[in-house]
């Protein structure tokens, strides 16, 4: 029992970390980007080919994990995406879900569609007990690493000059560029580390989630929902969607199978329709 | 005796902490040319959206002749004899003139929810969509789509729709605004011809258009109702002169 | 009254009578174009099961033409409505009647009030959310079809349905004569059905609602009220072209519920242009052919195209295909112009 909510909340984290980047674009900068899961995807494959072709241990790919997602996102921002930021929310979607297939197929050719699998370090392995109650080695290892990237997050978002000229920039692009603040070199920056952390994500996710080419497409509606159901207006509101999402939906698993990732989108669609601001959403 | 056309009581809309609206109670009597000026930031737009229905009041009440309709919603309140324009345009981009009377004129007769009407067999559709155009001139136009009108037929479309609706009170937000001056004239004129019969609160900022219009003007500073009475009697009102010397100022 | 005192000039009435009675005259070249459809058998006698693939996707397509194009409402689960009518001719072709079209009324009367339930979760919110909401509720409807495979066939698929004659007289053959036809006949129906009340006091009360919301309301339109009628209606139509896809294949696969129906459906629309009924007709045309042309040369990666074509749609493409359009009907115009004396 205490097990399940333990692996629920190492879910819960890991979601976060996979959707924060879309939290910040989509929540702060009001853009849908369907397509986040493909630097997930990019990030965990990331790792696979350095382990399986180079043997480059497991924690070492981390970094390239979170710099090669970071890089092609921040390329894509400069080239492709910046033009969308104006457009409607259905040209969005329209834009982004056209790169989601554009990807899961380009990766099924290169990768090939079979499950990619590591080995994960013996250090990483197996599980310890405490007061009865068995932990994950893995799982402890993500929930550090989640609490550290989170913890980093906000502070760089409410802390910082950069935090300040984002959220200055996200306000009133106007004003913000009266400032003297570099608008464009702001959302690049703040893409590209959305694209890493994505990236991060998708490749600690490759050992809980799986790896294959349809990732975007199977995850792209969870992420929506730690953003959409924790609403718009800060991290916190995703933050305690994303743990919500994940203990509902690794409890529902294990007790009522059958009904797979039913309750999840129930509770999306239950959420949205009472509050279609979000569950957390501060009224402005 | 007959209740007023429209009348508010103790009106008050709060956003957090800033009173918009500050006990506004507000009648216009039947067949009424009634202004309603003030500054700008005055609550003047706050207050028609609460009159229409965009907004919900925090307290008090409106009436339509004598029916509370606090509570009721936009679409409800025109069906129960009241219409609006708007004092930014707004219409319907995509349609021609013919086709936003004929929707007015449609949803006035309640056939909105007919999916089997044709239009060119509705009765006299044609002849009052036609009666209209002329009204308002827009006779000239009456194919074209709304989106290519000039600006002064624009705004006549605004008012001409409203009118479709055959309203007892009529709401006109601002109808002159923007309007170059050539087109100026032919406007003024079809607001000076609406029927007598009709009630018309007229919220304005051009004091042109309000001393040549009203026969009753209240003037509404910071949300509340500074005075009230006849155009000659506001003209020389010290506090009325101050409102808006301090507009001026800041202008 | 002081409107009945206002005569108008008879010439004005009488223009605006023209323009009204003009606009729902059938253009020339609607004409041909439902008299090539009918050709078609006898043109391509050897394409009968595409053109009826062609004619199931412009139905769907017309369904959310109906939402999306006149009403302004988004949606990324409308295949929902298209699983909700498959399943529902299925099972009731394999449990109840093998009729076709008993069989068709039962499915649009299912997913019509599927549509009608779940309009009530696009009333309100923005763009984001109904595409959130309408996404949810296609993939609930996924989740459930797979669980209780005791019922759907879950992953296998609805298997070992078999239609009667339709009409009791026209078995469905091989090549697919009789099911093109008779998934044209209903999408013709469909279709006139849809041109009328688009022309109606509703249809244009739609656009009024997607032009203006604010306006709208203060024109007296009830505007849930209306929303609530198009979703059921559109729900309808799509549930139809799901019982044709179950009776003409015999088969009802997970497939139909799946994320990819909805999103290449609004591509399908986009291409043709949405608002004007014959969008979704030309898109499901253009989309099947060439999807049937990519699939011949690389099976597998046909959504790699899809996904690119989608791409460059928005990036621009839109814009160089609708003046494209639009110049080459203003040179037609042109030539037409001339050759009048």
């Amino acid at each position: 029992m205490l097990t399940i909510l333990f692996d629920g909340v190492a879910y819960g984290m890991l979601l976060f970390i996979l959707a924060s980047g879309l939290a910040v674009t989509l929540g702060l900068m009001n853009f849908v980007n369907l397509a986040h899961g493909a630097f997930a995807m990019a990030g965990g494959y990331v790792t696979v080919v350095l382990m399986q072709r180079y043997d480059v241990p497991f924690v070492a790919t981390l970094p390239f994990a979170f710099l090669v997602p970071a890089a092609i996102g921040a390329v894509l921002e400069r080239t492709i995406y910046r033009p969308m930021y104006a457009k409607s929310h259905l040209d969005q979607v329209l834009f982004s879900i056209g790169l989601v297939f554009m990807v899961v197929a380009a990766v099924d050719y290169v990768m090939g569609s079979q499950q990619q699998l590591i080995r994960l370090p013996a250090w990483l392995q197996g599980r310890f007990d405490i007061a009865g109650i068995g932990i994950g080695r893995y799982r402890s290892f993500v929930i550090a690493i989640c609490i550290v990237l989170t913890i980093a997050l906000q502070y760089v978002l409410v802390r910082t000059r950069f935090g300040s000229r984002l959220r200055a920039a996200v306000d009133d692009q106007q004003v913000a560029r009266g400032l003297g603040v570099n608008v464009g070199v702001i959302f690049s920056l703040t893409f590209a580390v959305g694209s890493g952390l994505a990236g991060l994500g998708g490749a600690l996710g490759v050992e809980m989630l799986g790896l294959d080419p349809t990732f975007p497409l199977k995850f792209m509606i969870y992420f929506l929902i730690v953003v959409t159901v924790g609403g718009r207006s800060s991290l916190i509101g995703p933050f305690t969607a994303a743990l919500l999402i994940g203990i509902v939906d690794v409890a529902g698993k294990y007790y009522v199978p059958q009904l797979g990732a039913f309750l999840i989108y129930a509770l999306m669609v239950a959420v949205l329709f009472l509050r279609p601001q979000g569950l957390f959403a501060v009224a402005r | 005796m007959t209740a007023p056309a429209l009348q508010t009581i103790g009106l008050v809309k709060r956003f957090g902490g800033i009173v918009a609206t500050n006990d506004v109670s507000l009648t216009i009597e039947r067949g009424a040319r009634h202004a309603l000026i003030g500054p700008n930031g005055a609550g003047k737009t706050t207050l028609v959206n609460q009159l229409t229905g965009v907004l919900k009041p925090s307290e008090g009440r409106i009436l339509l002749e004598g029916r509370d309709i606090t509570t009721a919603k936009p679409e409800a309140r025109v069906r129960l004899g009241m219409s609006r324009t708007f004092q930014i345009n707004q219409l319907f981009q995509s349609m021609t003139a013919l086709d936003m009377l004929l929707l007015v004129l449609c949803e006035q007769r309640n056939l909105g929810l007919k999916l089997w009407q044709k239009l060119d067999k509705s009765g006299d559709l044609a002849r009052e969509a036609a009666a209209i155009a002329e009204r308002f001139r827009l006779d000239d136009v009456i194919g074209e789509p709304i989106a290519t009108l000039p600006y002064g037929k624009q705004r006549q479309l605004e008012i001409a729709a409203a009118f479709a609706a055959r309203p007892r009170v009529l709401l006109l937000d601002e109808p002159a605004a923007g309007v170059p001056e050539a087109e100026r004239r032919d406007l003024l004129a079809t607001v000076a011809d609406l029927p007598a019969d009709v009630s018309v609160l007229l919220i304005e900022h051009d004091m042109d258009l309000v001393f040549r219009f009203a026969t009753r003007i209240t003037v509404l500073v910071n949300g509340t109702v500074i005075t009230e009475g006849t155009p000659a009697a506001i003209a020389t009102d010290p506090a009325v002169r101050a409102a808006y010397l301090g507009e001026s100022l800041d202008a | 009254m002081t409107m009945a005192l206002d005569t108008p000039r008879p010439a004005l009435t009488d223009l605006v009578g023209k323009t009204l009675s003009r606009r729902r005259r059938w253009k020339l070249g609607e004409v041909v174009f439902w008299g090539l459809t009918a050709a078609a058998p006898f043109m391509l006698p050897r394409g009968m099961l595409l053109l009826n693939e062609v004619a199931i996707l412009a139905l769907f397509a017309l369904s959310l033409d109906l939402i999306l194009g006149f009403a302004g409402i988004v949606s990324l689960g409308h295949a929902a409505f298209l699983g909700a009518g498959a399943y529902a001719a299925g099972l009731f072709a394999l449990h109840v009647n093998a009729d076709p079209l008993t069989g068709l009324v039962v499915a649009v009367l299912a997913a019509a009030l599927l549509g009608f339930l779940t309009s009530f979760l696009v009333l309100r919110g923005t763009d984001l959310t109904r595409l959130m909401v309408t996404l949810g509720v296609a993939l609930l409807l996924f989740e459930l079809a797979n669980s209780f495979s005791t019922i759907t066939g879950g992953a296998d698929g609805l298997q070992g349905i078999s239609m009667g004659p339709l009409l009791g007289l026209f078995p469905f053959d091989l090549q697919g004569r009789t099911a093109y036809l008779y998934s044209l006949s209903v999408l013709f129906v469909l279709f006139l059905a849809a041109r009328r009340m688009m022309a109606s006091p509703f249809g244009l009360s739609l656009r009024a609602i997607r032009d203006n919301p604010l306006r709208a309301s203060a024109t007296g339109v009830a505007i849930n009220g209306r929303i609530v009628m198009v979703y059921t209606i559109a729900a309808a139509y799509a549930g139809a072209a799901g019982a044709l896809m179950a009776q003409t294949t015999q088969f009802v696969s997970l497939d139909v519920l799946e994320f990819h129906r909805s999103a290449d459906l609004m591509l399908v629309v986009i291409i043709g242009g949405a608002g004007w009924l014959y969008g979704g007709i030309i898109g499901a045309i253009l989309f099947k052919v060439l999807q049937d042309a990519i699939s011949l040369a690389t099976p597998q990666y046909w959504q790699f195209w899809i996904g690119l074509l989608l791409v460059v749609f928005v990036l621009g493409g839109r814009e160089i295909l609708h003046d494209l359009l639009a110049r080459s009907r203003a040179a037609l115009a042109k030539r037409i112009s001339r050759r009048a004396p």
